[in-house]
C-alpha cells in the first residue's frame, strides 16, 4: 500500500499526522480548562445555580476531551525517538531537560488534580476542589509553556554550542527558554487555545439558544463566549501580526513561501490574496494582488524592498504550496471570527443577543473553525520550517531514524485506522454530550444516586439504567 | 569525574521513575486484564472506579521515563526507541485504547461491550509490550556508533515473548491483589481467589526469568554466581521467598492490604534484580550509564528543578490518592 516511499517520508506523514490529531485537543483543553476555572469560581463567588450547572456540563466534555489529549501525548513523547533518533541524540541535550519540565512541571499537575476535580468534590470539599479546578487549569499553561518553548527554539535556535559529536549543547539556559521567537509563539498559540474554546462553547450555546431562547446556561455560555471573542480576536490578530515580523526577522524564507514571493520585489512587494503557486515555474498563477500592501504589512513601508524565494538556495526551500494555502485558510477564519465577535457585540448592544437566531447559526457553523485556524496555522509554521527540524542547522533528512521503511508504514497505516476510529468515536460522543441540554445539577445529583455509577456520568443517560435490571 | 556523579544520580532518578511507573500502573493495567473475569455490570464498574480517577497520573511516569531518557540520557533513548520500535508502538496503540474505555464506555449504550474490550485488550498488548521490552532490553541491543544496528524484529526472541508474559501475570497479580484492597462483597472474594493462580503464575515466571537471564550474557552470569557478588546478590532471591510467603499468607489470611503490599514488593525485588544485572550499563551490552548521559550543563539544569518537583509531585500524589483511600462504594459513583 505504501511500497515505493522512502522512510524519511513515510515518517514526516507519521509525525504529521499524530501531531496533528495531537494539537487539537490540548488546543480545546486549555482554553476548556480555564473555563471551568472561571465557571467554578463564579459558582463560588455569587451562587448562582447556572454556573454550577455548566461546570458540571463541561466538565463532563473536558473528561473526554482531556483523555483523548492524554493518549495522544504519550504517543508523541515515544514517536521522536522512534522515528527521528538522530535529532533526539543531537538534539537532546538542549531541548530534552525543556520536555522534562514540561513532565515535571505540567503533566503531574494536571493528572495528579484531574481527579480531584473531577470526582472529588464531595470530598474534599469546595475549597479544595476550586484550588484543584485552578492547578489543572495552570498544569495546561504549564504544559503549552514549556513545547512552545522546545518547538521555538527548533525554529529560532538561540543559547547553545555543538561539541565534537555534532550535538547541540546547552550554554545558556535563559537565551533557550527565552528564543527569539518563543515568547510570540506562546502568546499566538495560548490565544489561539482560547478562541478555539470559545467558539465551541459559542456554539453549543447558539445551538441550545436555537431551541430555547429561555435557557439559562445557553444564554449564560453564548454570553461569555461571544465576549471572549470580541475582546480576544482583536488581540490575535495582532499578536499574530508580530509573530509574522519575528519570523521575518529570524525565517524569512518560511514569510517568503507564506506570502508567496517566488521572486524578489526591490520597490515594494504586492500582497497576493489569491493565486495557485507553481512550483514548476516558480511563480504564482492566475495572483490577484494589491500592490505594495505586503511591504506595507511586513516592513510598514510601501516602497520597502522584500526579497523573494530567489535569493534562498533551493534547497532549503519550504514547499510553497502548503504553507501559501494553510497560511490564507488562518488569516481567513481569523477574520471570520472577529466578524462572529462584532456581530454579537452589536446584537448585545440593541439588547438582542438571545434573540438574534441568525447569529446562533453561525455561531453553530463556525464551532470547529478554531480547532481548523489552529492545524492550519501549524501546519504554516513546521512545513515553514523544512528542510530543517533545527532551523538552518539540521536538516530533516539527517534527523531520521535507522528503521526500515515497511516498519514505519505499517505503524503509519495502524495509526491512521486507531486514530480515526478511537478519536472519531470520541468526537462523536463529545457531540453527543453537546446536544443535550445543560440540565440542574439537584436533577443530576439525583439521577447519578439512582445509577450510582459512571466517572463523571453524562446526565440524561437512561442506558446505565437500562443496563442494571433488578440494580436499585 | 562530576559528570559521572550526575550521570549516575540520574540514571537513580530515572530508573526511580520507571519502578514507580511499574509500581503504580502496574495494579492499573491488571485491572483492565482482569476485567472480563466478571460480566455483572455492577461489579465491573466498582472495578473501572477504583482506578478512574488516578490512572492519568499513572501514565505519567510513563511519560517522565521516556521524556526523562531523551532529556538527561539522549543517545540511550536515541538507540532503545528505534530498536524496540514494534512493541513501542504497539504499546502506545495499546495505552490509546485502554485509556479512552474509561470515559467512552459510559457515553454508550450500543458500543459499551466495544470498549470494556478495548479496556481489556489494550491493557493486554500494553502489559506484554512492557515485558516484551523489557526481555529485549536484557538479551541487549545492537549499537554501532551512535545509532541502533540490529533488524526491526531482534526484539522477538523466545527470551523476550518469556518475559512478556511474565509481566502480563504480574501485572494481573497486582490488579488482583489491589481490587482484593479495594472491593467488597463477591467481586472481592473472587478477585482474591484468582490472586492464587496469578500469584503461582507469576513466581514460576520471575523464576524462569532468573534462571535463564544469567545465561544470556557472559557478564549477568559473573554478577550473579562469582564470588563475592553472589553471596549479596543471593539475598534478592531470599527476600523474594519471604514476600511470596507473605502475599500467600496474606491472601490465606483474606487480609486487605497485605497481599497487595506483598504482590508489589516482589515487582520491587525483580526490578533490583534487573538494576543489579544492567549496571554500569544503561542499554547492555555495551552503553554504559557515562556514555549515554548529555553533557554537564543539561543534567544540572534538569536536575535542580527535579529536586525541587519531585518530592512536590510525590507529595500531591499520595494526597490524591488518600482522597480516594478505602473501599470503592458502588453507590457513590464518583461524580
Amino acid at each position: 500500500m505504501l511500497d515505493g516511499y522512502t522512510a524519511e517520508i513515510l515518517a514526516r506523514v507519521q509525525f504529521a499526522f499524530t501531531i496533528s490529531f495531537h494539537i487539537i485537543f490540548p488546543a480545546f483543553s486549555i482554553g476548556l480548562a480555564s473555563f471551568l476555572a472561571v465557571l467554578n469560581a463564579l459558582w463560588l463567588w455569587k451562587r448562582e445555580e447556572t454556573y454550577l450547572n455548566l461546570f458540571n456540563y463541561w466538565k463532563k466534555i473536558f473528561a473526554v476531551a482531556f483523555g483523548m489529549g492524554v493518549v495522544s501525548g504519550i504517543v508523541m513523547s515515544y514517536q521522536i525517538g522512534t522515528n527521528w533518533s538522530v535529532f533526539s541524540d543531537k538534539a537532546g541535550p538542549v531541548v530534552g531537560p525543556l520536555m522534562a519540565y514540561e513532565v515535571l512541571s505540567a503533566f503531574f499537575l494536571e493528572a495528579g488534580f484531574l481527579g480531584i476535580m473531577l470526582f472529588g468534590r464531595k470530598r474534599v470539599g469546595d475549597g479544595l476542589h476550586m484550588f484543584a479546578t485552578a492547578l489543572v487549569a495552570l498544569g495546561t499553561l504549564a504544559s503549552a509553556t514549556w513545547i512552545l518553548s522546545v518547538n521555538s527554539w527548533m525554529q529560532t535556535p538561540a543559547g547553545f554550542g555543538i561539541n565534537d559529536l555534532g550535538q547541540f549543547v546547552p550554554e545558556d539556559w535563559w537565551a533557550i527558554v527565552f528564543n527569539p521567537s518563543f515568547p510570540y509563539r506562546l502568546v499566538h498559540m495560548v490565544l489561539a487555545a482560547y478562541l478555539t474554546t470559545a467558539l465551541v462553547v459559542g456554539a453549543v450555546g447558539g445551538m441550545h439558544l436555537l431551541r430555547d431562547q429561555a435557557n439559562a446556561a445557553a444564554r449564560k455560555m453564548f454570553s461569555m463566549a461571544m465576549w471572549m471573542l470580541v475582546l480576544v480576536t482583536p488581540l490575535q490578530i495582532f499578536a499574530g501580526d508580530m509573530h509574522g515580523l519575528n519570523t521575518l526577522e529570524h525565517q524569512p524564507a518560511k514569510v517568503m513561501a507564506m506570502e508567496g514571493h517566488y521572486d524578489s520585489h526591490p520597490d515594494g512587494a504586492p500582497l497576493i490574496l489569491f493565486g495557485i503557486p507553481n512550483a514548476e515555474e516558480k511563480r504564482i498563477d492566475y495572483a490577484i494582488e494589491i500592490p505594495k500592501l505586503s511591504s506595507l504589512i511586513l516592513k510598514h513601508d510601501l516602497n520597502a524592498p522584500l526579497d523573494g524565494l530567489d535569493t534562498i538556495p533551493d534547497e532549503d526551500e519550504p514547499p510553497v504550496a502548503i504553507v501559501f494555502w494553510s497560511f490564507r485558510i488562518m488569516i481567513a477564519l481569523g477574520f471570520a471570527m472577529l466578524g462572529l465577535g462584532l456581530w454579537a457585540a452589536l446584537a448585545r448592544l440593541r439588547g438582542r443577543l438571545y434573540d438574534a437566531p441568525l447569529l446562533h447559526r453561525l455561531a453553530l457553523l463556525m464551532g470547529p473553525t478554531g480547532f481548523v485556524a489552529v492545524l492550519a496555522g501549524w501546519i504554516t509554521t513546521e512545513v515553514g520550517r523544512q528542510p530543517f527540524t533545527v532551523y538552518g542547522l539540521l536538516r530533516t533528512s539527517d534527523s531520521l531514524a535507522p528503521v526500515a521503511a515497511p516498519a514505519v508504514a505499517a505503524s503509519l497505516i495502524a495509526f491512521i485506522v486507531v486514530y480515526f476510529f478511537v478519536f472519531g468515536a470520541g468526537t462523536w460522543y463529545i457531540v453527543a454530550m453537546m446536544r443535550k441540554p445543560v440540565l440542574d445539577h439537584v436533577l443530576e445529583d439525583e439521577r447519578d444516586e439512582v445509577q450510582g455509577d459512571g466517572p463523571t456520568l453524562a446526565v440524561g443517560e437512561e442506558v446505565a439504567v437500562k443496563d442494571k435490571p433488578g440494580k436499585n | 569525574m562530576l559528570g559521572f556523579e550526575l550521570s549516575f544520580i540520574w540514571a537513580g532518578i530515572i530508573a526511580g521513575a520507571v519502578l514507580i511507573y511499574v509500581i503504580l500502573d502496574g495494579f492499573d493495567l491488571g485491572v483492565g486484564l482482569l476485567f472480563p473475569m466478571t460480566k455483572d455490570e455492577g461489579e465491573r464498574n466498582v472495578m473501572m472506579n477504583s482506578v478512574a480517577p488516578i490512572w492519568d497520573g499513572n501514565e505519567t511516569w510513563l511519560v517522565l521515563g521516556g521524556g526523562g531518557l531523551f532529556a538527561v540520557f539522549p543517545l540511550a533513548y536515541a538507540v532503545v526507541m528505534p530498536a524496540l520500535y514494534m512493541p513501542i508502538i504497539l504499546m502506545l496503540l495499546g495505552l490509546i485504547f485502554r485509556g479512552v474505555a474509561f470515559e467512552y464506555r459510559w457515553r454508550t449504550k450500543r458500543w459499551k461491550p466495544l470498549w470494556d474490550m478495548a479496556f481489556f485488550g489494550g491493557s493486554l498488548v500494553a502489559s506484554f509490550c512492557q515485558g516484551i521490552a523489557l526481555g529485549a532490553l536484557v538479551q541487549g541491543i545492537e549499537i554501532e556508533g551512535r545509532a541502533y544496528a540490529g533488524g526491526w524484529w531482534d526484539w522477538l526472541t523466545p527470551f523476550s515473548i518469556l518475559t512478556g508474559v511474565a509481566v502480563t501475570a504480574g501485572y494481573a497479580l497486582l490488579g488482583a491483589t489491589w481490587l482484593n484492597m479495594k472491593l467488597e462483597g463477591r467481586i472481592q472474594g473472587h478477585m482474591r481467589s484468582l490472586a492464587w493462580p496469578l500469584a503461582v503464575a507469576t513466581l514460576v515466571f520471575m523464576a524462569l526469568v532468573s534462571l535463564w537471564t544469567p545465561f544470556k550474557d557472559g557478564v549477568y552470569f559473573e554478577r550473579w554466581f562469582a564470588w563475592p557478588t553472589a553471596l549479596f546478590s543471593g539475598v534478592v532471591p531470599l527476600l523474594v521467598a519471604l514476600a511470596a510467603f507473605g502475599m500467600l499468607r496474606g491472601l490465606q489470611r483474606k487480609a486487605d492490604i497485605q497481599p497487595f503490599l506483598c504482590a508489589q514488593a516482589l515487582f520491587v525485588l525483580g526490578f533490583i534484580g534487573i538494576g543489579i544485572s544492567f549496571y554500569p550499563h544503561i542499554v547492555p551490552p555495551s552503553l554504559t550509564i557515562a556514555e549515554a548521559a548529555a553533557p554537564d550543563e543539561s543534567l544540572m539544569f534538569a536536575l535542580v528543578g527535579t529536586l525541587v518537583l519531585l518530592p512536590l509531585i510525590l507529595s500531591y500524589t499520595a494526597y490524591a490518592y488518600w482522597v480516594f483511600r478505602g473501599k470503592i462504594d458502588p453507590e457513590e459513583g464518583y461524580h
